[in-house]
């Protein structure tokens, strides 16, 4: 069998230099990262929904997602939220550290499936990370879209993210913004939001359910459940798209940890049509 | 009368002068028997071979025994397989250093290179004698798995390139081996077969009055190699051919009588049988040992390992070889996905039989029995298969019954 020369740049890391460090929450951060040097794997430009292999100086590597595409000189940014050893040690880098990075891998969001449609983002937590660049990208062409919706959920007020970006997108007045808690967490909170489940944000969401398509991240059960809801309003299965998480190693198809039954995650998804992954998330421990 | 394949047929010695012949330009490495098994060592010429040997198998038992006769390749795949070859069980990646690194060093941070493994570190040519029809396939199943991506695999390309095959057929199969069902054996090449070409098909003939082997060419390589032992050679003849096919043919009724399993649109009934009671059962007596799929030669999981030295300026990746029976290979944060032995033993088997088509094209079960073989407690991979997918037959008809 004749073997092409294949090369090592999948493998191999490339030195990023944080730019910015910015707080959202009391444990996550948002990263600006730029290149140091030439992008092994050429100059590809992340797309919404695409994620890289991340990894702090020492520490392990984990699958992260862009949450802010290429901007001014190639630089991206990556939301982090730590709960282990990698992600606390990537939260913890400071402006003129060095991260190493592959990538970007995996599949993004479908946009063009939306264009001429109503468009909702559904989001639970640490999920608006990945979402973010679709927002942003519907918003920098807004015109190609009907209604957009971005449903929002977060464990208490202190867990929300883009708290900023929220506001803004709420600000121009063409994109209707809702947030909910699953509860109020500090009592003395002063919370002018819902409280409750992101899906039920969905009833009073104003779009066409027969002519929108829908983009949602978050825990598996939220995923589960929204998927569900906008059933019930009448969204077709076949016009949802979800991001799945599974455990990754290598982000490129080696290692086999991103198993979902017959699904590897990192090369067929993380992005993939809710009709494809719903059966396969029903099986338990699958 | 010659047959026009190029193939020729040695003697003993012959085969000898072959194998030195190869070992001049290559590391080459054949079946020898240590502690007790049939295994994967270096070899310099016939004498290193386990003339003589057979192996007993069954489910969770393996013994080396004697022959009654002096044949070089009487016997079939032990716990080792080609694989940890061409995908080490352990892999130096990269290192990423840094200029140097104290208390509120932020300076060190800045100064970092990587510095990638060379594919090509001491990766040599190499010969590999003795390599069976399943094996041969699980070396085009890996292939497609770390070949066949849009990233291939620079490390295995590299192992994997220059490695010139000495394939021989099976005569004297386990009673683990199932590879007729699955297409793989126990002819190691030839018309159908999944593996690629070898450089040599061999089949060795040895009774009370022969012993010889009959060596056909697969590739240019292959026929030089035979050209240089022309003198010692002679064309193979069609009665040469016929010899080996029946012994062929009576092989495979052997393994097929004695072990079978129903590959037809199995892949489609373990799907429907995700939640078939035997799953619990077969969870009872699983010790998620892992040893199943270290033995495998088409399981390919692995992880990455990173470790810094005391200074803290230099950070290692290595990569090391991986089993969905561990918890930690599906960890998410908060727990495992496949938390529950029955989950894991699950993952393993549709994985081979059912998800590797959907993921690779292909079976990742070449039906070596190895996994039967090296469970301490004896799960039989066919046993499990068929009683939780059932046979064709029964599929077909809901009221069950022999076919
Ligand atoms: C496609 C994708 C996109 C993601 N995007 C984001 C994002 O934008 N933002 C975000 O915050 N998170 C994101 N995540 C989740 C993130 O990858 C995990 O939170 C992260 O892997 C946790 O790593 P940790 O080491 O910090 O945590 P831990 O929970 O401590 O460890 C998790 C990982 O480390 C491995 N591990 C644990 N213990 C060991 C050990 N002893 N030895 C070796 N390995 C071990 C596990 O196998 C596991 O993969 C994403 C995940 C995926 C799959
Ligand atoms: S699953 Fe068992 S029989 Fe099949 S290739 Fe692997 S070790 Fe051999
Ligand atoms: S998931 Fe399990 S069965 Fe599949 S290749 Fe990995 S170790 Fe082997
Ligand atoms: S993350 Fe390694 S195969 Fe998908």
């Amino acid at each position: 069998m004749a073997i092409a020369e294949p090369t090592v740049a999948p493998l191999v890391p490339q030195l990023l230099e944080v730019r910015a460090h910015r707080r959202e929450t009391a444990d996550t951060a948002t990263l600006t990262l730029a290149p140091t040097g030439p992008t092994a794997l050429g100059d590809a430009a992340p797309r919404p929904g695409q994620f890289a292999m991340l990894a702090a100086f020492g520490a392990g590597e984990v699958p992260i997602s862009y949450s802010a595409m290429a901007g001014h000189g190639g630089a991206v940014e990556h939301t982090v939220r730590s709960v282990g050893a990698a992600t606390a040690a990537l939260a913890a880098a400071r402006p003129g550290d060095l991260v190493a990075s592959r990538g970007p891998f995996g599949t993004g969001w479908d946009l063009d499936a939306a264009t001429g449609r109503d468009v909702v983002v559904v989001a639970g937590g640490i999920g608006l990370a990945p979402l973010r660049g679709v927002v942003d990208a519907v918003l920098a062409d807004r015109d190609r879209y009907g209604s957009v919706n971005v449903l929002v959920g977060a464990r208490t007020p202190d867990d929300l993210c883009f708290a900023e970006h929220l506001r803004g997108w709420s600000a121009r007045g063409d994109v209707e913004v809702a947030i909910t808690v699953d509860r109020l967490g500090d009592p003395a909170s002063r919370w002018p939001g819902a409280i409750g489940v992101v899906t039920g944000l969905l009833d009073g969401a104003c779009f066409d359910p027969d002519a929108a398509t829908a983009f949602v991240c978050g825990p598996e059960v939220m995923m589960r459940a929204t998927v569900r809801a906008l059933g019930v309003q009448g969204v077709d299965v076949a016009d949802v798209q979800v991001s799945v998480e599974r455990s990754m190693t290598c982000g490129v198809g080696h290692c086999g940890h991103c198993q979902l039954g017959p699904v590897l995650v990192c090369r067929e998804g993380p992005v993939l049509p809710a009709a494809r992954v719903l059966p396969l998330l029903e099986v338990r421990e699958r | 009368m010659g047959t026009d394949t190029g193939a020729v047929v040695v003697d003993v010695a012959g085969f000898d002068a072959l194998l030195a012949l190869l070992a001049r330009e290559r590391r080459v490495l054949g079946p020898v028997l240590a502690d007790g098994v049939i295994g994967i060592g270096e070899i310099a010429g016939v004498a290193d071979l386990p003339a003589g040997w057979t192996d007993e198998q069954a489910p969770g038992r393996y013994r080396a025994v004697r022959r009654d006769d002096d044949a070089l390749f009487g016997y079939a795949v032990g716990q080792r397989s080609w694989r940890t070859e061409v995908n080490p069980s352990r892999l130096p990646l990269l290192q990423i250093r840094r200029r140097r690194a104290g208390e509120g060093d932020r300076d060190g941070a800045r100064h970092q290179e990587v510095l990638p493994a060379d594919p090509r570190a001491g990766v040599e040519p190499t010969a590999w004698v003795g390599v069976r029809g399943c094996d041969l396939a699980a070396l085009a199943v890996s292939d497609r798995v770390l070949l066949g991506g849009e990233h291939p695999d620079p490390h295995y390309a590299e192992r994997r390139r220059d490695v010139f095959v000495v394939a021989v057929d099976c005569t004297s199969p386990a009673s683990t081996c199932f590879c007729p069902s699955m297409g793989t054996g126990p002819a190691a090449a030839g018309a159908g077969h999944p593996g690629p070409t070898p450089d040599l098909h061999v089949h060795e003939v040895c009774t009370t009055d022969r012993h010889e082997l009959v060596c056909r060419p697969g590739t240019d390589a292959g026929r030089a190699l035979l050209a240089a032992v022309a003198a010692e050679a002679r064309p193979a003849t069609a009665a040469d051919e016929t010899t080996a096919a029946e012994a062929i043919a009576e092989a495979a009724r052997r393994i097929d009588e004695h072990r079978h399993l129903d590959a037809e649109g199995l892949a489609g009934r373990l799907e429907a049988a995700l939640e078939h009671p035997r799953w619990d059962d077969v969870a009872e007596r699983c010790l998620s040992c892992a040893n199943c799929t270290l033995v495998c030669p088409t399981c390919f999981c692995s992880t990455v390992e990173t470790t810094t030295d005391l200074a803290g300026t230099e950070t290692t990746r290595t990569r090391v070889a991986d089993s969905c029976f561990t918890l930690d290979h599906s960890y998410l944060h908060g727990g495992s996905v496949h938390a529950s032995t029955r989950s894991r033993y699950r993952q393993w088997l549709t994985h081979k039989l059912d998800t590797w088509w959907d993921q690779f094209g292909t079976s990742g079960c070449t039906g070596c029995g190895r996994c039967t073989t090296w469970c301490p407690v004896g799960i039989d991979l066919v046993e499990e298969a068929t009683a939780i997918a059932g046979p064709t037959a029964v599929a077909a008809h809901p009221e069950g019954g022999p076919s």
